[in-house]
């Protein structure tokens, strides 16, 4: 909402500074977004009378000019206008002068050789429209040594406030004048609206053609016919207002309608009367009706939206734009003017849907004041009178102006309870009563009525607002909150939250950096990774390759990793922890930790090194990620089956499921199938690991937080060392389990230190060799004991796996 | 006696010339050895008479004490030597450089560590975390929180919307974390203290937004919670977050459906070439919007206006992390680009406490 500063003094008798009515304004929540002060951005800039204008020695099309400033002595300056002559009134700039139109700072300067002390400039110069084939002509009457901006009327600032959608009374200068009077600001000097008395009866009548039901979409309209009027510009000072709010003077009639928008928050419409054929007739809009709008374009309506219409169809799409058939122009002679009440949501859904944005619908769908429907038009009356002359017919008002006052019961106690704020009840009062409320009742409870043109006010906690937006937010006292109980704070962390916050650190602590990708991908890869549920569909994607939620956080790890790869950065360890989505329900939407390794970012280090490094990531690189998360997470790994295989988008040679059973998945790790890569258009070696930390067993409840007893062996470990030859495919951890079931009590370690296929063992097997730790517990074995269990593992593997010892 | 001194000059000499301890230990066998120069001398004493032993035995006896303690010296000295020779041949190149550890690459989202700088101070004054879904309801993002259908506070929300189902209903990307609000106060009974972190979604892109970001909304509902509560937590909070003594703060009112009375607060920061440091200048940035909860909100969620109270205030995650750690784009937060992440990540024991400070 933009208003001039002389402007606001129509409504408001003030001695305060721009400054503080600024302060004012952002104190009272009516926040300024923006000041355009010409005086202050102009002020350097004077006028100049030209003395003398002689050819630059030099230069063709140059002068060299002594111009009078208005101070001391003339100066010499050399100017390139085609206008610069001996006599001219115009504008000048001393040096040192920022120019705004150009964005350079002018300095004493020479020219060709011919020194110059300062400029003249022309409207462009100035950031300001008119001719700027030349300098400045101004009258010959004008002040030299004046200030510019100053003379020229320029010196009225112009405020533009952000208007919260709550308050469509401040849309109007008057409204704003109103709060500012409130807030100690100054008196408010709105004049009162005085009815013009008509001549005769209006001849056209209105017609509300309305469903039963249907009538709220237009509670009331108001119409008057002037006859004899004569149309064209309006004066100076309307023009100007207009045009200092970015507005474009038409002809007076419609500058009228808009000053009166402006000015009061009361959007007006006016007809040629001479165009309109026959009564107007509000109703809805029929399907596949036409409106050629005041904007040149042309709109197809549907019942969805309110017309004004004649016998020749639509005139007017009500509320927000006028139509180019019946709208005024310099040969209007007959003028109708409308002033209705519009049901916001209505106004709302057409704007919206046909994409019109105008000043009217702006206010009609936060909320008119119904009170304004006739003064409407008695005040555009007076407008037309002065500047157009005529002669008014009575007032039409078809329907009722609704009744928008409530009342509301107040307890003074609530101003405190609600904002700790301490304010006499007689302040409290006059604050209510500076904005329009009337205040009644002596007692601990007020009845306050609301004015009409404040419909955000519904209930005590709105009047509350009001006490504190006046009284000012700064009088309110910090005061602390005291803490729910005394003492030492509790944990206030969930599981899942904990969970969540330490995989972050450890995959960190794995030389993963964490990643922020965006929650929607596109359809095509939701499929690939499993999803693509229509109700995960976004309606208004802001793209098509973010259209869908996502059902994985692969899809946007691995089409970041190749973007990295794409600039250079192919060795690069990401992971993310972030919702994921099954459907469209809170259970559906689970958190996932993914780490993804790229190039050769292993743990253990990235890209070649003197002390070891430099393999490609893979499989088992994802598998470690996997497995240091779950021992992180406080998840015995011992419980954890490992099923080779992942879901559809792993390679399935090289890739595994994470599960307690069949029925309790927690994820995966792997390489990615080729063909998914593919679709990606990216590039490996890739390896990924994937926890959905949701589906994590919870740990048991115990009722003390000691550790178990350690207890520890008072004879030293021994190790015996097996190498097993088993069929190639033998999975080494089946040959793991067997020798564990083959001793179970002295067994402390089982690793597994090479893998061998080649030379030696024949084609088709390979070597597995395992060392295993004996740890006694009673007493040292001796050696027939250590043979006999040594027996026993060997034939144990032997019989689950087929194996036999290496030679 | 010049035989035994003849002895002893010839012993010593070949102590002092062996030159490794190979050949001092033959000189020590030749000499002390039980069939040695010496230990035969000594086997003499016992086939003496008395003054003969009275005479000899300390000359041989001084005579083996002799040796034995050149000898002593000497592989001590040859020890020595050995060792400075094998230091003097035991040295590695220490400018090689090492592998930097996966802890020293690793990095934690300035997001994620503010979010945890957030719960470090919060929790500090009992507020837990409250969490929802980001597929919502128009219940939960709207209708609860006091929008009324059709209203321009609506639209101003730019809300994503997902396909209507069977009963026409559309869910939506929740455009604020404030659905979270609703779905605590429905589940649990005053009093409540919770912040609600989350990503939110609105239908805008530019320089300045992307279509996801991030917010922290705060609810405080009980019997007495007023204004002026909620001034003094976000100064606090303002203070501890940005780790500044003093911070001024603005409150302008304004509108929000879900909170009466509503305002914005601004922060009074200076602007120092590309930085911004709060608590002195004069320049005003705006960082949060907050409120008492509308009575229609509580009563939408069972709870009576008239006995509870209570208020709500929420910022973007991204920006305070921006003003924070300086940060001048936001779309960056986004595009996992590694050397951004880098740069702008914190390391993985950077762990933000109010004991230790929030970021060193």
């Amino acid at each position: 909402m933009k208003f001039s500063l002389s402007w606001l003094k129509d409504h408001l008798a003030t001695d305060a500074s721009l400054d503080e009515i600024l302060d004012a304004l952002n104190r009272i929540g009516l926040e300024v977004e923006d000041v355009e002060d010409k005086a202050k951005e102009l002020a350097a800039f004077r006028i100049a009378h030209i003395l003398t204008a002689e050819q630059h020695p030099n230069a063709d099309r140059l002068r060299v000019c002594s111009v009078d400033t208005g101070e001391g002595a003339p100066v010499q300056i050399v100017c390139g206008a085609p206008n610069a002559r001996a006599g001219l009134k115009t504008v000048f700039a001393p040096p040192g002068t920022h120019i705004p139109g150009k964005d350079i700072t002018i300095a004493v300067g020479a020219i060709r050789g011919v020194e110059s002390r300062g400029m003249m400039c022309s409207p462009e110069e100035l950031d300001l429209p008119g001719d700027s084939s030349g300098i400045f002509e101004l009258p010959d009457d004008a002040p030299v040594g004046a200030s510019y901006a100053a003379w020229a009327g320029l010196d009225d600032p112009v405020i533009d406030v952000a208007v919260t959608p709550n308050r469509p009374d401040a849309l109007g200068v008057a409204g704003i004048a109103r709060d500012l009077a409130a807030a100690g600001l100054g008196s408010l000097i709105t004049p009162d609206v005085a009815p013009v008395a008509g001549e005769g009866e209006n001849p056209v009548r209105v017609i509300r053609d309305f469903a039963p039901g249907d009538e709220r979409l237009n509670p009331a309209f108001a119409l008057r016919l002037v006859r004899g009027v004569k149309n064209g510009p309006s004066p100076e000072w309307l023009q100007k207002r207009l045009t200092a709010i970015g507005l474009r003077p038409i002809n007076a009639l419609v500058d009228i309608t808009n000053y009166i928008t402006f000015d009061r928050g009361r959007p007006l419409h006016v007809f040629d009367a001479a165009k309109v054929k026959g009564d107007l007739v509000v109703r809805r809009a029929r399907a596949g009706e036409e409106l050629l709008a005041l904007d040149g374009k042309t709109y197809r309506l549907d019942e969805g939206n309110v017309v004004i219409a004649d016998d020749n169809g639509p005139e007017s799409l009500a509320g927000i734009m006028g139509g180019e058939h019946s709208g005024c122009d310099e040969n209007t002679t007959d003028v109708l003017i409308e002033s209705a009440l519009w049901d916001a949501f209505t106004i709302a859904r057409t704007g919206r849907d046909l994409g019109i944005i105008t000043d009217a619908r702006y206010r009609f769908e936060r909320g008119v004041d119904p009170a304004l429907t006739v003064p409407g038009v008695e005040l555009a009356t007076r407008l037309v009178l002065d500047l157009c002359g005529g002669t008014p017919s009575e007032v039409t008002l078809a329907g009722a102006v609704p009744d928008a006052e409530r009342t509301i019961a107040l307890p003074w106690a609530e101003v405190k309870r609600l904002t700790g704020l301490d304010i006499a009840r007689d302040d409290a009062r006059a604050i209510l009563q500076a904005l329009g409320f009337v205040v009644t009742g002596d007692g601990d409870t007020a009845d306050v009525v609301r004015p009409s043109w404040r419909p955000d006010v519904e209930g005590k906690a709105d009047l509350v607002e009001e006490v504190l937006r006046i009284a000012g937010i700064d009088n309110v006292t910090s005061t602390p909150l005291p803490r729910i109980e005394p003492g030492i704070t509790k944990p206030v962390l969930t599981l899942l939250q904990r969970r969540t916050r330490l995989a972050r650190r450890l995959y960190a602590s794995r030389g993963l950096v964490e990643a922020v990708t965006w929650s929607f991908v596109s359809k095509a890869e939701a499929e690939l990774f499993g999803g693509g549920d229509a109700r995960l569909a976004l309606a208004n994607p802001i793209a098509a390759d973010l259209s869908d939620m996502r059902p994985s956080l692969l899809p946007g790890l691995i089409r970041a990793a190749q973007r990295n790869a794409d600039r250079g950065f192919g060795d690069v360890a990401l992971f993310e922890v972030g919702q994921v989505f099954a459907d469209d329900t809170p259970e559906g939407q689970t958190t996932s930790a993914v780490a993804l390794r790229r190039g050769s970012a292993r743990a253990e280090g990235v890209g070649k090194h003197w002390d070891g490094g430099g393999e490609d990531v893979g499989m088992f690189d994802a598998k470690a990620d996997a497995f240091a998360l779950l021992t992180a997470l406080g998840i015995a790994t011992a419980g954890v089956q490992v099923v080779p295989g992942g879901p559809a988008w792993y390679h399935p040679g090289r890739s595994a499921t994470l599960q307690f059973g069949p029925k309790t998945i927690i994820g995966a790790f792997g390489e990615l199938h080729p063909k998914v890569l593919q679709a990606l258009d990216a590039k490996g070696p890739l390896a990924v690991a994937e926890i959905v930390l949701d589906r994590l067993p919870a740990p048991k409840e115990r009722p003390t937080k000691a550790r178990p007893k350690l207890v520890l062996s008072d004879f030293q470990p021994l190790s015996r060392d097996f190498a097993f030859v088993v069929d190639a495919d033998v999975a080494a951890g089946d040959i793991i389990k067997a020798i564990q079931g083959a001793e179970r009590a002295l067994i402390s370690d089982i690793r597994v230190f090479d893998i061998y296929e080649g030379p030696g063992i024949e084609a088709g097997r390979k070597s597995v060799a395992t060392a295993v730790t004996l740890q006694p517990a009673s007493k040292t074995l001796t050696e027939p004991e250590i043979e006999a269990i040594s027996q026993r593992i060997v034939e144990a593997v032997a019989k689950k796996t087929g194996a036999t010892l290496r030679g | 006696m010049s035989d035994l001194s003849h002895l002893e000059t010839s012993l010593i000499e070949a102590v002092n010339a062996a030159a490794s301890e190979a050949a001092l230990e033959a000189v020590r066998v030749t000499a002390l050895g039980k069939k040695g120069s010496v230990s035969e001398l000594l086997k003499t004493l016992g086939s003496m008479t008395p003054d003969e032993r009275k005479e000899r035995g300390p000359l041989i006896n001084g005579l083996r004490d002799r040796v034995a303690a050149a000898l002593a010296d000497r592989k001590a000295t040859l020890q020595e030597e050995a060792l400075s020779a094998r230091l003097a041949q035991e040295r590695a190149d220490v400018t090689l450089p090492v592998q930097e550890g996966p802890q020293t690459r690793g990095r934690i989202h300035p997001i994620s560590q503010v979010i945890d700088e957030l719960t470090a101070i919060f929790a500090d004054m009992g507020f837990a975390i409250a969490e929802g879904p980001d597929v919502e309801t128009d219940f939960y993002n709207f209708t609860a929180l006091n929008f009324p259908e059709g209203h321009p506070a609506r639209e101003m929300h730019d809300t994503f919307f997902f396909s209507p189902d069977a009963k026409g209903e559309r869910k939506v990307l929740r455009t604020h974390t404030s659905p979270v609000q609703v779905r605590t106060m429905q589940g649990q009974k005053p009093p409540i203290r919770v912040i609600c972190p989350g990503r939110t979604y609105r239908c805008d892109s530019d320089q300045t937004h992307t279509p996801m970001f991030h917010q922290v909304e705060g609810l405080v509902i009980d019997r007495s919670a007023h204004f002026g509560h909620l001034k003094w937590i976000l100064e606090e909070f303002c203070k501890a977050f940005f780790e500044v003594p003093n911070v001024k703060m603005r409150f302008r009112p304004s509108f929000f459906p879900f909170t009466e009375p509503s305002a914005e607060v601004d922060i009074q920061c200076a602007r120092k070439g590309g930085d911004i440091r709060f608590g002195e200048g004069e320049d005003w940035l705006e960082i949060l919007g907050c409120g008492m909860v509308h009575p229609n909100v509580l009563r939408n969620v069972g709870l009576d206006p008239d006995e509870y109270q209570g208020f709500a205030w929420g910022m973007g995650i991204d920006r305070i992390a921006m003003l924070k750690y300086g940060m001048p784009d936001l779309r960056p937060f986004f595009e996992a680009d590694a050397r951004w992440l880098s740069h702008y990540g914190f390391r993985p024991l950077d762990l933000p406490s109010l004991a230790g400070g929030l970021s060193v």
